[in-house]
């Protein structure tokens, strides 16, 4: 058990170490920090003194470590477009995209599971098979094209709810909500929605075939034989052996969810670090873009981590040890 | 008083093609503190018949006619939630496999509690002290611990005995055991069947035993129902039915089950089961291909040892940790001698996980040995390596594997499967050479003319193993290793194929290893047989001497656990092959 | 013997299980042939389109934002479907840019496919540290959804490329990011049932026999292990085409010169506040149209190749 945390933990720094790479290469290959930090008339001998003292003619591995030590506390230099640091972007963006995609992961874990439990229960029923075919329409509607569709028949026919921004966000400290104010809460409501559908109907269909897995299973049918009712044997049996399969990838794809903000970001004009990627993609802004991807990536293996902990905690298989096989 | 009586069912299974009718007219009863035992090969429909009176038979089968009587009640036509109330209360059930009938998220005490309280309403407290009750009488030592632990902390005989006090926590009536031992070693298999007698005999509680083996139903049962093909051939006491079989179709079943007692030179014939062409001796095998220009440039020893096995071990990791004392080995194979001599029958049995046939395939070159050596034909071959010289004599052995359903490539033509060997080996010498002679092979294993441009899976499990062979034997070996070759076909098919084996061995002079844990099939196959437990050979002796008089503690443990069958009685059997009608 | 061999296998398939519930499911059947149509349709864009909007002399700009004729009088009867705020006909841009999201779809799927079924198969079967190598690098591109790689490579792309190449080379860097974004599913399922096979008796009697490795992968276990990868491709084939969309909606995929049905949705996104909402809507339909019927008819083939759901 603690072999397997240590293992995990291992993984994960690798996980980081690989994403670093990745990201420092980006400083390397693309484009030229000096040409985007000084103006062109600065000389050639100035722009060497300059490339000296920021080191960028030590060897790979020095630059490396000091880039990932730099990262370490947060400094990623500065945005060459915006000309402040990029932790000062990532931190005035990051309450905006956080609050989306916790709302949005929310919303798909407490309405999906539920979901996903009724139609496998109910499989040949008519309402579950309605919740099936609308939840492959859920899948094949593009992210963006429900948030623009949303934005018609919300913002321009019924004009009901607000369709960009954030509304009016309170301050406390340096973190800004717009959950305190009325406007805030209703900006929240489209772009939340939105984000939420797709990973709604990936998790109420993974759990409803998983579910069908478990329930022809053979301590299910002896269950049945024992005379247990049907709820005892639904909520009682299934339901956990179900749930522990699609803990890891429930958490998997809450993972994408911040991801996913950056789509809806960008059609609610939602002013988060998703958005702020796009934008530093579009103008080749790296240390945005690498960033924007050690955050990302950290808050990824951060979920994983938290799953596998949870895993190894309700699956008594993981923490017992097995005793006498033989015998 | 009659407990459950059926009247005629018949159960069907509707799909595309029509009804499939699983089980037809069948009509039995039970009293109560009697065990019935229904007997069948796979097919026949015996476990949808349990199925079908617990009303749990898998959607979309049905009963399509007739009635089920329990306590003069009439049940078949309850309602959904009526049926529910008889289950586990009145009547009670217990599967196959341990390992996957319990939940394995829960405790015993909850799954045991969950369901006594349920069927007797004692309350919490009331219902642990019954489950320690019901513990303690299935036999499981210290109820009061255990009860506490998880499936997987129980080995496979204990879990049984689990399912069976789950079966009994709403003390039911009449249990329906569906092959409740067929998954357990035979040491394990004669205590759980000895808890059911008694259970049975304490409680006055009748029972179905649904099985396949003879064995189980001469051991416990009081009158068995004999099954064949959806329908019941015959229904009797055991004693009647063993010893005195009236069906020609429980003659000819009967006939077919090895004698633990002697050995016999052929099983009578049993073409009542499967098509099969008998193989004819149309060829003369020392002129055929077969026979033919067979690779005697290998010589075996002077003494005509052909396989000889020097200290083998075989060693698998089953824990890894980044710790290295941590890690956890199982030493299957510990230091193994023995060796084969031409022309030889060499048994090999064991119970599951003895490392038999880790030990074939450690001679195959399936496996590298941990230590140790091979030697084939006077040259070690241990080693895992395609050297053209060590190929040449890994040609020389084949084998014939335990299972027909995986053991042959489903995506390929009977034609391919056998004749890549011989094109792979260059042994003939034109494509339309090599399927000459993959036909003739077919014939020779008793497989019918078409057979060459079928797949797998339009054949029979006895069938599939008959290419098997056929395959085994496109490389002319002279040495053939049969892992458990029969243990998973039928009764009647299991005759079949040990005759074939028989035969090829005498015409091919054939050495084999032949690897089971059923000591009468060893007995009717082996000339010296070698007793494996844990990893070790116990014993090694003539096969007559070792089942007059076995030396080893645990040879004598075995042979007290094969069926007594003594109700067999001695007569000459004459098996029609008249068919059964419909 | 190959003809008979084919034949045959035809037959089999048409007497199989798997014909008989597609002929029978009205669903399969109308998705299919929704599907069958989107495709002809695209790639007859040069033929059956009224407009070629790739050619620059055959647009009006006086024709710009006219709407459907049949909801406005102020419509075109030349432009069903209405204009966009070039004057391009919608529909035209329509059967051209479905052209585009479906080359790219198919395209990513294919190179997918061909990556992952051959890591797939030979971590399963090599095992050991080939095979925990392969499994991390999956591991860690699907920390990052294929949105997210795709958007790195493109931003890598414009660092590397000057502006003109990169707008010319823009189809082949989707398709790049997008498969190489898709082939982990591949892998990992191939993986899963090479593990599961390659302990099977046909293998080990493969070996017995002295078959060398690559023909016992290649011949015995690959064909054995394929089938999964059709329900995998037609339902990636749906999320090929969403990311390829949703690439070029975000700006960063194909150019508004040659639009897929992305380009067009995120051309017309702009007018849709102002009340020209044909310019975003018909290309968002017929997105979804496609979409769905690919993902109806990948989703029956899924379970009508599921034993256990029968």
């Amino acid at each position: 058990m603690f072999s397997f945390l240590v293992k995990r933990l291992l993984q994960s720094i690798v996980v980081l170490i690989a994403v670093a790479l990745i990201a420092f290469s980006l400083f390397k290959f693309v484009g030229d920090p000096i040409n985007n930090m000084v103006g062109q008339d600065t000389t050639l001998d100035e722009r060497e003194a300059l490339r000296e003292r920021l080191g960028l003619n030590d060897p790979f591995p020095i630059q490396f470590y000091h880039f990932i030590t730099d990262a370490a506390v947060g400094d990623f230099g500065i945005s060459y477009r915006h000309k402040i640091p990029v932790s000062d972007l990532i931190a005035e963006r990051a309450p905006a995209t956080l609050e989306l995609s916790i709302i949005s992961a929310l919303l798909s874990v407490f309405i999906g599971i539920p979901m996903g439990v009724y139609t496998a229960i109910h499989r040949k029923g008519f309402i579950s098979r309605s919740f099936m075919t609308l939840s492959l329409v859920g899948i094949s509607l593009p992210t963006f094209l429900i948030g623009i569709l949303f934005i018609f028949l919300f913002g321009v026919i019924l004009r009901w709810l607000p369709t960009f921004g954030r509304g009016e966000v309170v301050a406390i400290g340096w973190w800004t909500t717009g959950l305190l104010t009325w406007s805030g809460i209703k900006s929240l409501i489209l772009p939340s929605i939105t984000l939420a559908l797709f990973q709604m109907t990936l998790i109420m269909r993974l759990v409803r075939t998983e579910m069908l897995e478990v329930l022809c299973t053979d301590y299910v049918k002896f269950a049945r034989a024992r005379g247990l009712k049907e709820n005892a044997v639904n909520f009682g049996h299934a339901l956990k052996n179900t749930l522990i399969p699609v803990i890891t990838i429930i958490g998997l794809q809450l993972g994408l969810v911040m991801a996913f903000a950056i789509i809806t970001e960008t059609v609610f004009q939602w002013p988060g670090m998703g958005m702020l990627f796009i934008q530093s993609i579009e103008e080749v802004d790296v240390p945005v873009m690498a960033a924007y991807l050690m955050m990302i990536s950290l808050i990824f293996v951060g979920i994983n981590l938290l799953v596998d902990i949870l895993y190894a905690y309700v699956d008594p298989r993981l923490t017992i040890d097995g005793g006498s096989k033989h015998g | 008083m009659t407990l459950l009586a059926t009247k005629n069912i018949s159960i069907g299974f509707p799909s595309r093609h029509g009804m499939f009718v699983a089980v037809k007219d069948v009509s039995f009863s039970v009293e109560p503190g009697e065990i019935l035992g229904i007997v069948g090969e796979s097919g026949a429909g015996k476990s949808t018949v349990g199925n079908a009176i617990i009303s749990l038979l898998q959607p979309p089968g049905k009963v399509i006619s007739g009635e089920v009587w329990f306590n003069s009640k009439r049940i078949d036509n309850l309602s959904v939630e009526q049926k529910r109330r008889l289950r586990g209360k009145k009547i009670g059930m217990i599967f196959q496999d341990p390992q996957t009938s319990l939940d394995p998220l829960k405790t015993i005490k909850q799954q045991l509690v969950e369901t006594i309280d349920l069927h007797l309403r004692l309350g919490r407290k009331g219902s642990e002290k019954r489950a320690i009750e019901l513990l303690e009488q299935v036999g499981i030592p210290d109820p009061q611990l255990r009860m506490h632990h998880y499936p997987h902390q129980f080995s496979g005989g204990m879990r049984q005995r689990v399912v069976i006090a789950l079966a009994l926590c709403g003390e039911p009536e009449l249990i329906i055991a569906d092959e409740p031992t067929t998954a357990l070693d035979v040491s394990v298999q004669k205590q759980i069947l000895d808890l059911m007698r008694k259970l049975c005999i304490e409680k006055n509680v009748g029972m179905i035993l649904v099985t396949h083996d003879m064995g189980v139903i001469a051991e416990v049962t009081d009158r068995v129902a004999v099954m064949y093909n959806s329908k019941l051939m015959e229904i009797g006491d055991t004693k009647q039915i063993l010893g005195n079989p009236q069906h020609p179709y429980t003659q000819s079943l009967i006939s077919a089950i090895p004698r633990p007692d002697k050995r016999i030179e052929r099983f009578p014939l049993v073409t009542y089961i499967e098509d099969v062409i008998e193989p004819q001796d149309e060829f003369d095998l020392s002129s055929h291909w077969l026979g033919q220009s067979r690779d005697f440039s290998m010589q075996v020893e002077e003494d005509g040892t052909i396989l000889q096995v020097k200290d083998l071990c075989m060693r698998f990791q089953i824990s890894n940790s980044i710790f290295k004392s941590k890690r956890r080995y199982l030493d299957a194979v510990k230091m193994v001698n023995f060796s084969i001599k031409e022309g030889e029958t060499f048994g090999i049995v064991g119970e599951s996980g003895s490392g038999k046939s880790t030990i074939a395939r450690m001679v195959t070159g399936l496996y590298q040995p941990y230590s140790g050596a091979v030697h084939f034909l006077g040259k070690e071959i241990s080693a895992i390596n395609h050297t053209p010289e060590v190929l040449a004599y890994r040609r020389q052995m084949q084998m014939v594997f335990q299972d027909p359903f995986s053991s042959l490539n489903a995506r390929m033509r009977v034609m391919d499967i056998v004749a890549e060997p011989i094109l792979f080996h260059k042994l003939a010498a034109s494509k339309e050479e090599a399927q000459h002679i993959v036909l003739d092979l077919l014939k020779l294993v008793g497989m019918a003319d078409d057979a060459y441009t079928k797949y797998p899976h339009q054949f029979s499990g006895g069938q599939r193993q008959r290419i098997s062979i056929a395959r085994a034997l496109a490389t002319r070996p002279r040495f053939l290793i049969c892992d458990e070759p029969t243990s998973a076909l039928d009764v009647s098919v299991q005759a079949q194929i040990l005759n074939l084996l028989k035969d090829l061995q005498q015409e091919l002079n054939l050495t084999m290893m032949f690897i089971s844990h059923d000591l009468p099939v060893i007995r009717q196959m082996c000339d010296r047989v070698a007793v494996m437990q844990h990893g070790q050979i116990l014993e090694l002796a003539e096969t007559e001497q070792l089942f007059s008089e076995p030396q080893h503690n645990y040879s004598k443990h075995l042979l007290s656990l094969m069926p007594k069958l003594d109700m067999i009685t001695e007569r000459p059997i004459t098996v029609t092959a008249q068919a059964v009608q419909g | 013997m190959a003809n008979t061999n084919s034949n045959s296998k035809l037959r089999q398939f048409f007497a199989g299980d798997l014909w008989y519930s597609f002929v029978h499911s009205p669903v399969a059947l109308i998705s299919f042939m929704i599907t069958a149509l989107c495709l002809v349709l695209a790639f007859s864009a040069q033929v059956i389109a009224p407009f070629d909007i790739f050619d620059l002399a055959a647009i009006d700009l006086m024709d710009a934002d006219l709407p459907p004729p049949w909801t406005s009088d102020e419509g075109d009867s030349r432009f069903i479907l209405g204009t966009d705020d070039q004057g391009r006909d919608i529909w035209s841009g329509i059967l051209y840019g479905a052209q585009i999201s479906i080359f790219v779809g198919f395209s990513s799927v294919i190179i997918s496919a061909i990556i992952g079924i051959a890591l797939g198969l030979l971590a399963g079967y090599k095992g050991g540290r080939i095979d925990s190598f392969i499994m991390r690098v999956a591991d860690i591109q699907l920390s990052f959804p294929a949105i997210l790689i795709a958007l790195l490579i493109d931003g890598v792309m414009r660092g590397l490329l000057p502006r003109e190449l990169h707008d010319e080379l823009a189809i082949y860097v989707l398709i790049f990011a997008i498969s190489i974004s898709g082939w982990v599913q591949y892998a990992r399922t191939i993986r899963g049932s090479v593990m599961v096979e390659k302990h099977k008796e046909y293998v080990q009697a493969g070996q017995v026999i002295g078959l060398p490795q690559h023909i016992i992968a290649l011949r015995h276990i690959l064909p054995n292990v394929l089938s999964p990868i059709f329900v995998i491709g037609t339902i990636h084939l749906a999320s090929a085409i969403i990311t390829e969309a949703t690439l070029s909606f975000l700006g960063v995929g194909m150019s508004p010169t040659t639009p897929s049905l992305g380009t067009l949705i995120r051309i017309g996104n702009e007018y849709l506040l102002s009340g020209e909402w044909w310019i975003t809507l018909f290309p968002g339909a017929a997105l979804v149209i496609l979409v769905l019927s690919v993902n109806i008819f990948g989703d029956w083939l899924r379970d009508a190749l599921n034993p256990k759901l029968q």
